[in-house]
């Protein structure tokens, strides 16, 4: 059980690395894609409505590892050349993004209209009471769901090692190749999303506490 | 009205990213039904005109091997229930029309069970994970295991072996125009691709550092990226890339000599001496009878590759 650990520190330590990078780099652009597209979504020009619905209904119904295959594979055929992270980036960052857009929306519809009301009366423009007034507010009771989806999104992240990016879960394929127990290989991986998810949970609890409001 | 609509442009989106995703994936999956069934009746365009055979066994009668608890096992059972893999062209496959596997590891796997007086009718194959394999070794779930399956020590602590009944080694698979690449030493520079995890994979990133590899999750999608010209090369044991090349023998070869060593056998369970051995008779009586040569030229010797020596079985 511990030999795993002990024989394939740098193997583990380095898929640990890339779900990190992955978490990370995907964790802030779905965030500011979902808003983007939550902005869209309730925004009063009609276009801009329709593209935030279609955005959602597409990206939030298709499996994720279609969304991999359709970047990994038929970008490069478009001659649209990245590298593999990247693709990972762009595939799990725009099916998340779906799920952060609805989350905040559902935190905008807990803002009383009259809040944005009292903005426009000011002569507030869409943009100004949405940024200043309406998603500051929002936010803070969409925090929870946001936490739960940034941790699904890391767990969702094991997909990309399907297409040549290293990440924590790909690790455990070369692990048994080598003979090494499956049963173990994968419990330490399990600690290894732990560490990440765990941290995470604590850093939204403790967040969701600084932002509390009494109503 | 409103939601209407909305609904109408997202049910257009997603058919079009079906539509656009299918025809991506689907482009070379069209291949494979022809190309199995092909094969296991002896493939049009078959190199040498004449179209091989499959052998066929005839099951032996009045089998009882004492002490052995697989067999009793499987004789109360009235079957035998043999791990494979269901995703190599030609070694063992899936044709996903009638459900039924063929490939060489399925010919290996026939020829035991005939010995053991089991015909092809009384086999269940059952696809196992590689990652699976000792496990299910391990709990019985399965009586033995034919699937490019190494002979290593490790291995060993867990499971048993019958065999080698094929040295493979690792390999080149190219597209057939290619003429740069002929061997292990003109790969310097350019991509190759492997699968996740596998040994094949490992070496090439430890041994040959001036050379790109790309990393799948499967072989078949390294092929595609092959034929899309999206890698130079596929790199891994030259049986699982002579399926490949037999599959598809217009557009890919496999060249230049397996410069890694690695013994197919049989996987067994690691208490069951008696099984073993009555494996080992059954593949050496039907490597002795021609069985072995023929099951070979009507499944990877479609590739137009030759068949290799038949190795020496390691009796322990």
């Amino acid at each position: 059980m511990l030999e795993v650990i002990q024989d394939n520190w740098d193997l583990l330590r380095h898929g640990f690395v890339g779900t990190l990078k992955l978490t990370v780099v995907c964790g802030i652009v779905s965030l500011l894609l979902g808003t983007l597209i939550a902005a869209c979504r309730v925004s009063p020009v009609p276009p801009l409505r329709w593209f935030g619905t279609a955005y959602v209904n597409l990206f939030r119904n298709t499996p994720l590892t279609l969304i991999f295959f359709a970047v990994a594979l038929g970008f490069p055929k478009l001659r649209f050349n990245l590298s593999y992270f990247e693709f990972a980036v762009i595939a799990l960052s725009t099916y998340t993004a779906a799920f952060i857009c609805e989350a905040i929306r559902s935190g905008i519809n807990t803002v009383p209209i009259g809040q944005a009301e009292a903005a426009r009366s000011l002569g507030m423009s869409f943009t100004q009471s949405l940024t200043q007034i309406v998603l500051p507010q929002a936010g803070r009771a969409a925090v929870p769901p946001i936490g739960s989806l940034l941790i699904a999104m890391v767990r969702n992240s094991a997909i990309a090692s399907a297409f040549n990016v290293t990440e924590l879960m790909g690790t455990s394929a070369e692990m048994v190749e080598n003979g090494y127990k499956s049963l173990w290989v994968l419990l330490w991986i399990a600690v290894g999303y732990l560490i990440i998810t765990l941290s995470m949970s604590a850093a939204l609890a403790a967040l969701e506490k600084k932002l509390a409001v009494v109503r | 009205m409103k939601m209407r609509s909305s609904v109408a442009v997202a049910g257009i989106a997603v058919l079009a990213l079906f539509g656009t995703a299918c025809g991506k994936d689907g482009s070379p999956e069209a291949k494979t039904p022809a190309g199995s069934t092909g094969g296991s009746q002896g493939a049009p365009g078959a190199p040498g005109g004449a179209a091989p055979e499959l052998p066929t066994y005839t099951p032996k009668t009045g089998v009882a091997l004492t002490g052995s608890k697989t067999f009793d096992a499987a004789k109360s059972r009235g079957k035998l229930i043999v791990g494979a893999k269901e995703d190599q062209p030609f070694l063992g496959s899936k044709d996903p029309a009638t459900g039924k596997v063929s490939g060489f590891d399925i010919e290996i796997a026939k020829m035991i069970a005939a010995d053991l007086g089991f015909g092809p009718d009384k086999i269940e194959f059952k696809a196992i994970a590689s990652t699976n394999r000792e496990n299910a070794l391990v709990n019985g779930d399965i009586d033995y295991y034919v699937g490019t399956y190494s002979i290593n020590d490790k291995r060993k602590q867990q499971v048993s072996f019958a065999g080698p009944y094929y040295i493979a080694g690792q390999s080149l698979l190219v597209r057939k125009n290619e003429t740069a690449i002929t061997g292990k030493d003109t790969i310097k520079g350019k991509t190759v691709c492997s699968a996740k995890g596998s040994t094949p994979l490992q070496n090439l990133q430890a041994n040959f550092p001036d050379t790109t590899t790309r990393v799948f999750d499967t072989y078949s999608l390294c092929v595609e990226s092959l034929l899309s010209n999206q890698v130079d090369a596929v790199s891994t044991d030259d049986a699982i890339l002579k399926g490949y090349a037999a599959k598809d023998p217009k557009s890919l070869k496999v060249v230049g000599e397996p410069f890694t060593t690695e013994n197919y056998g049989v996987g067994l369970n690691k208490d069951d001496s008696v099984f073993r051995n009555a494996v080992s008779d059954a593949l050496e009586a039907h490597e002795k009878n021609g069985d072995w040569k023929k099951a070979y030229d009507a499944t990877l010797g479609l590739s137009g590759s030759a068949a290799p020596a038949i190795p020496a079985l390691v009796r322990y």
